[in-house]
């Protein structure tokens, strides 16, 4: 090797060993974790100590893990010291100018959407014009909110704003050393949202419009703490339907929701990420950790998720049922087209007594998909009479692709109910032929059938998310058949 | 309306129809009956575009256009209209959003405007009379759960709801009591027209009682051995399909 170039390595590499604890300007660091990381991270954030000695503790344990392999996807090793921790966001020269430069595919499938134009351009990474003001959108929904006293901000903020809030509830659902992935987030996490709902507060609107402009520097490790008091109720809608690249391939994210005796929280994310190419290259992996837990009694969360983009997906939202009486509820839709593999369910953990749970579960699978349902519903001693109702249906179209079900029933209690049905049915040629002799197109036909598939998962979305959603499935199933 | 001149199709190197020959003009209504394996249910499924039944000869003209040529939804849409042997399964989809899927597609199809809501319910309720059936039909899932008269009621009531210009019934009368098959025919019958044309494939006589054909065909080896007024359906009730086949002489054009 040329000696020059080493030796610019080696000099590259000292600088930011030495520097970046001081150097809080840098806007990116080079590739790399250690302690001196995670403290730069910290600084760049004026955190208070005690979130430092959480990410460090995090750290520490993370070190000793190793990631998880269970889990009915294939994908070669992280190198975890290849990625950069902190970038700061692009500024408006770096970015692209006009639509003009815009992949025409991606925009296509925005059109297709139905996504006004301004907002194309917002999504694209267009740094966009003053017209277009989402600082202000999101301040008048701010001002609404905190009338009620609705908190609703970036996690950093909420650090700086409200410490002790945050520091009662972060971890307290998944704890900094829950897994391999939820731990490295713990050390590392940059972006997220945190919401406080107060006591007998019904949160106004969905949690969404203001997202979804907002969204738009999510970072690879977001971090999302949702707190509903008691007797408050909130709906939350992550993520957006319009496709998000990304130059980051590894997105590990962790979400806790917190609900107090008689609160509900609804939990909606539309995850498009980059799938990769139709030959599987490039492509998000999403290893995410969700968890809620019903802290007080007749409390309940539900999660519905419509995960259609990403190579990898990984992810189980889950609901620790504590309060007597509480419900738990998730519906999915995991979709997985060309080389897409998803390995995405539930934990349903009944601990109090009179707990209910859902699980709602659909999965699509064409061209090569690999599609996994792996669901845990547990039930402890001392939850008397709980109940779970489950239905995992698998829907496959071509034959080179897969449905795996792994359902875990763990129950300690002899009176809990519990019911579990699952189907795995191939789209028809009987089907589609029957609808294109009522004249619709090939693609209308398919459209429809898996529409009508996931149909019990889409009336739990809020309408509008709903309507998207369903334009999504079919824009990713494009040419899936004939 | 419809020429069929010399179809032959052949499956997995067998002949299942076999130069076979049939004119219908606007406005008429065929039988075509013949025992099992006759190819009766191959002639609705080849009209209709079916995948898996590879034409090898012959040619279709329906309204002076090349049907083999067109896709199926394009047949749809042109106004071939194929009520199902076995209606088929669509769990989670209404009834009713199909049949508002269906019937815009043809609509947009010869550059009419889309249905609004109300209008398209006004419409439904009209039809839904005619096949007497109840509004709640509407939003259960496409044939899910239908018992089997429901499901031959259904596909009537769906030629009523997209009004076709040749219709193909395969077989609507099987399955069917007495009861709905009168509710059935009753159906069919309201929708006669001249500018309508309805092929009925029957192995039975029993639905000619109540839907009278103009012309009635038997089929038999791939093609057509003998047609006739509607009396020929009932010879042949009275002496079986052994009748026709066993008698090369019988063969005349349609």
């Amino acid at each position: 090797m040329n000696p020059a170039v080493t030796d610019l390595g080696e000099l590259v590499g000292r600088e930011y060993k030495e520097g970046f604890v001081t150097d809080i300007e840098a806007d990116t660091l080079p590739p790399g974790l250690d302690e001196d990381v995670i403290r730069f991270l910290s600084a760049k954030k004026d955190e208070p100590d005690f979130v430092l000695e959480w990410r460090l503790d995090a750290f520490r344990r993370w070190q000793n893990m190793k990631q998880p392999n269970w889990a009915q996807v294939r994908h070669a090793p992280i190198d975890f010291q290849a990625i950069s921790y902190y970038s700061a966001p692009k500024s408006d020269a770096d970015r692209p100018k006009s639509l003009d430069e815009i992949d025409p595919k991606l925009l296509e499938t925005y059109d297709k959407l139905g996504i006004p134009l301004e907002e194309q351009k917002a999504l694209a990474g267009i740094a966009v014009d003053a017209v277009f003001d989402s600082v202000s959108v999101a301040t008048t929904f701010k001002d609404k909110l905190a009338k009620i006293g609705v908190i609703f901000c970036p996690l950093s903020e909420a650090l700086a704003n409200h410490p002790d809030l945050v520091r009662q509830y972060l971890g307290s659902v998944v704890p900094a050393a829950d897994n391999f992935y939820a731990a490295l987030n713990s050390a590392v996490f940059t972006e997220g949202s945190f919401v406080y709902i107060p006591k007998g507060v019904r949160c106004p609107m969905e949690l969404s419009t203001y997202f979804r402009i907002n969204a738009l520097n999510t970072g690879q490790f977001e971090r999302t703490l949702i707190i509903a008091d008691e007797g408050s109720y909130v709906s939350y809608l992550e993520g957006c339907t319009a496709p998000m690249r990304d130059e980051n391939q590894l997105h590990a994210a962790v979400v806790e929701l917190v609900a107090l005796k008689d609160a509900q929280i609804k939990y909606s994310t539309v995850q498009n990420w980059y799938p990769g190419d139709e030959e599987g290259r490039g492509g998000i992996y999403n290893f995410v950790t969700k968890r809620g837990v019903c802290r007080g009694d007749n409390a309940k969360i539900s999660w519905t998720q419509v995960e259609t983009g990403s190579a990898i997906t990984w992810k189980y939202p889950s609901v620790l049922l504590e309060g007597d009486s509480s419900v738990g509820e998730f519906y999915s839709v995991a979709l997985t087209n060309h080389c897409q593999q998803a390995d995405t369910g539930t934990k349903m953990v009944h601990i109090g007594r009179n707990t209910s749970s859902t699980i709602i579960s659909k999965g699509i699978s064409a061209g090569r998909g690999q599609n996994a349902y792996r669901g845990l519903v547990k039930v402890l001693k001392g939850a008397e009479t709980a109940r779970n109702y489950s239905q995992c249906d698998s829907l496959l179209m071509g034959d080179r692709c897969g449905a795996h079900t792994f359902p875990y029933l763990e129950v300690k209690n002899p009176t809990a109910t519990i019911e579990h049905e699952a189907t795995t049915s191939k789209i028809g040629e009987d089907q589609l032929f029957y609808c294109r002799q009522r004249g619709l197109s090939e693609e209308d036909a398919v459209s429809l059938i898996v529409n009508g598939f996931c149909k019990e998962v889409f009336r739990e979305l809020p309408m509008e998310f709903a309507v998207e959603a369903q334009k999504l499935l079919s824009i990713s199933l494009e040419g899936a058949v004939g | 309306m419809l020429k069929i001149s010399k179809l032959t199709v052949t499956v997995d190197g067998k002949t299942i129809l076999n130069g076979l020959d049939l004119e219908v003009g606007p406005g008429e209504v065929h039988a075509i009956m013949g025992p099992n394996g006759s190819g009766k249910s191959t002639l609705a499924n080849v009209i209709a575009g079916r995948e898996g039944y590879p034409v090898t000869g012959g040619s279709v003209s329906f309204l002076g256009q090349d049907l083999l040529s067109l896709a199926p939804e394009k047949r749809a849409r042109e106004g071939v209209f194929l009520a199902f042997q076995y209606p088929v399964e669509i769990p989670g989809v209404a009834n009713v959003y199909l049949l508002k899927e269906a019937v815009n597609a043809t609509r947009q199809h010869r550059g009419e405007e889309k249905l609004d809501a109300m209008d398209f319910l006004k419409l439904v309720r009209e039809k839904l009379k005619l096949l007497q059936m109840k509004e709640e039909f509407l939003y259960r899932s496409v044939n899910e759960g239908f018992s089997g008269g429901e499901k031959k009621r259904n596909e009537i009531f769906q030629m009523a709801m997209l009004e076709p210009r040749l219709a193909v019934l395969d077989e609507t009368d099987s399955g069917l009591d007495i009861d709905a098959l009168k509710i059935v025919a009753d159906g069919v019958n309201a929708q006669r027209s001249p500018d309508r044309s309805v092929i009925l494939v029957t192995h039975y006589q029993r639905l000619l009682d109540y839907i009278v054909p103009d012309r009635v065909h038997v089929l038999a080896g791939g093609r057509i051995v003998r047609s006739g007024d509607k009396r020929l359906a009932l010879e042949l009730e009275a002496q079986g399909y052994g009748w026709v086949e066993s008698d090369p002489s019988t063969v005349s054009a349609a």
